[in-house]
């Protein structure tokens, strides 16, 4: 136990990057989902079948193979070595916006097809159908499932400790080098991961909440 | 032959029964009396008897552990494990080896998921807290890699402001981040995984046990090991903690093995191929 107390300052170094990676990749993944999900459902054949292509590729490898191409195989075809943060971020990025995606489509599609029918018909076009009758009303749905998108994100980050950063899990490492392995050191560490994931769950019920409407 | 194993077999089936006659029968024979002379109840009775032995060791360090393409790893760390088994009446196919990396050695130790560790395993006090440690077999030092290209980091006194990679959880990182404060210390999952991220330029050197950088080394004419080693980096044999009688039967095989030249064999055939050979070290019964 005072090992916790004893190392905070390290292991609040640690979550701070976890939180950043976290954050910085639920955002971009978020964005990146949004557009894959919008292709997916398109008019537009080659866009709907590249989004089907991608998230079937990145959904189904590995996370731990994503963080691989990026440190040593893209760097072969002369793309330009970034910081490790960014690189991180990049992948977690990619492989989270397949599932984000995923949740989006499948809330696109519990909304009535007779919405989209009625938008059209009065002349809105696809974006505007979009943005303003499908998205809004698909919202409410997709809120859970991207809430566990995003809690696995936050553990996914872990991956990140195997290539250069020294997130939480890099830092358990180090202090349970430095401890003979004292396994208070991951209890520490289990502490800071549930200080992110279990905000996010309860952000997630009262956002429900608010959103929810009686059908 | 027939005659030698038949004898070896009463000598086995007798052991239960008549614990005094069968040490006896197997110093005459002459045929293994390392095997038949181990004390009842021990693990090297027990291990002996068993026929089998699970080692730990790396499966991705050249020169000491490295899985070849039929899976079994081969270097020094193999060869000592093969010696160690054979004092023990153990044929080498009979060896299971265990991949374990830096940071699982003791609990694969302390889950009893192995007998022996033998994988380039510091001996320090943190880990006798948890585990014993028969040897050294060898004695290591901390030193550093960079590029032959490299111009800056000509030794270990260079690294100031340099980000150096190593393996998150090893000794070497835990000494880099005492001896080196200004060095942004970058850890990866395993020390080959170091190689593209220096050669890409994402970081400066690669620091860990010289032996080891030796192997990247003479892999690959862009690298180069710089400078004196750093630190002292004892190799034992992870066993369980407090087992003192295999330690100290060990520790005796250690000890015949740097007189009769098996040792210096050992060295030779496979880290010594591109490291000098050194005299053996003295063994440490702490």
């Amino acid at each position: 136990m005072d090992l916790i107390s004893e190392n905070l300052p390290a292991l609040f170094a640690g979550f701070r990057l976890t939180l950043q990676l976290a954050v910085y990749s639920g955002v971009l993944a978020l964005a990146l989902g949004l557009l894959l999900a919008a292709m997916r459902v398109s008019p537009l054949r080659p866009l709907s079948l590249f989004s089907a292509a991608y998230v079937e590729l990145l959904r189904n490898t590995p996370l731990t193979l994503v963080f691989f191409f990026m440190y040593f195989v893209a760097p072969q075809f002369g793309v330009p070595a970034f910081s490790f943060l960014w690189v991180a971020v990049i992948a977690l990025s990619l492989y989270t916006a397949a599932f984000v995606s995923e949740a989006l489509r499948s809330g696109i599609n519990s909304v009535g097809v007779g919405q989209a029918e009625a938008a059209r018909a009065i002349g809105l076009t696809f974006g505007q159908t979009l943005s303003q009758v499908i998205l809004p009303q698909a919202v409410r749905s997709v809120i859970p499932p991207l809430i566990n998108v995003l809690i696995a994100l936050t553990k996914n980050t872990s991956v990140a400790a195997g290539f250069g950063l020294v997130e939480l899990i890099g830092v358990g490492r180090r202090l349970s080098t430095a401890n003979a392995g004292d396994p208070w050191v991951w209890v520490g560490v289990a502490v800071f991961y549930l200080l992110i994931t279990i905000p996010a769950g309860l952000l997630a019920g009262v956002v429900e909440r608010k959103v929810a409407f009686a059908r | 032959m027939l005659a030698a194993m038949t004898l070896a077999l009463t000598a086995c089936s007798g052991e239960a029964e008549e614990p005094e006659a069968p040490a006896d029968d197997g110093m005459q024979e002459g045929d293994d009396p390392a095997a038949a002379d181990l004390p009842e109840g021990s693990t090297m009775a027990e291990l002996a008897e068993a026929g089998s032995i699970r080692i730990g060791t790396k499966f991705d360090q050249p020169l000491f552990g490295l899985q070849g393409p039929d899976g079994v790893p081969e270097g020094f760390d193999v060869e000592i494990g093969t010696i160690i088994a054979g004092e023990l009446g153990i044929a080498p196919e009979d060896i299971e080896w265990v991949e374990t990396i830096s940071a699982n050695r003791e609990s694969f130790i302390e889950t009893d998921q192995v007998d022996l560790v033998v994988a380039t395993y510091t001996i320090n006090d943190t880990r006798k807290e948890r585990i014993s440690f028969a040897g050294p077999y060898y004695e290591a030092g901390q030193s550093i890699l960079t590029l032959a290209s490299n111009e800056d980091i000509q030794g270990p006194d260079d690294l100031a402001g340099a980000k150096v990679c190593t393996v998150s959880g090893s000794t070497p990182e835990a000494n880099l981040l005492e001896n080196f404060p200004d060095t942004e210390v970058v850890p990866f999952g395993a020390y080959n995984e170091c190689l593209d991220p220096l050669k890409n330029g994402q970081v400066d050197a690669i620091s860990t046990d010289n032996v080891i950088l030796a192997g990247f080394a003479a892999d690959d004419d862009e690298l180069e090991v710089r400078g004196e080693p750093f630190t002292e980096e004892p190799y034992g044999i992870g066993l369980a903690k407090d087992d003192d009688e295999f330690r100290n039967w060990i520790n005796d095989v250690l000890e015949e093995i740097f007189e009769d030249g098996r040792w210096t064999e050992a060295w030779e055939s496979t880290a010594g191929t591109v490291l000098p050979t050194p005299e053996p070290p003295a063994v440490d019964r702490y």
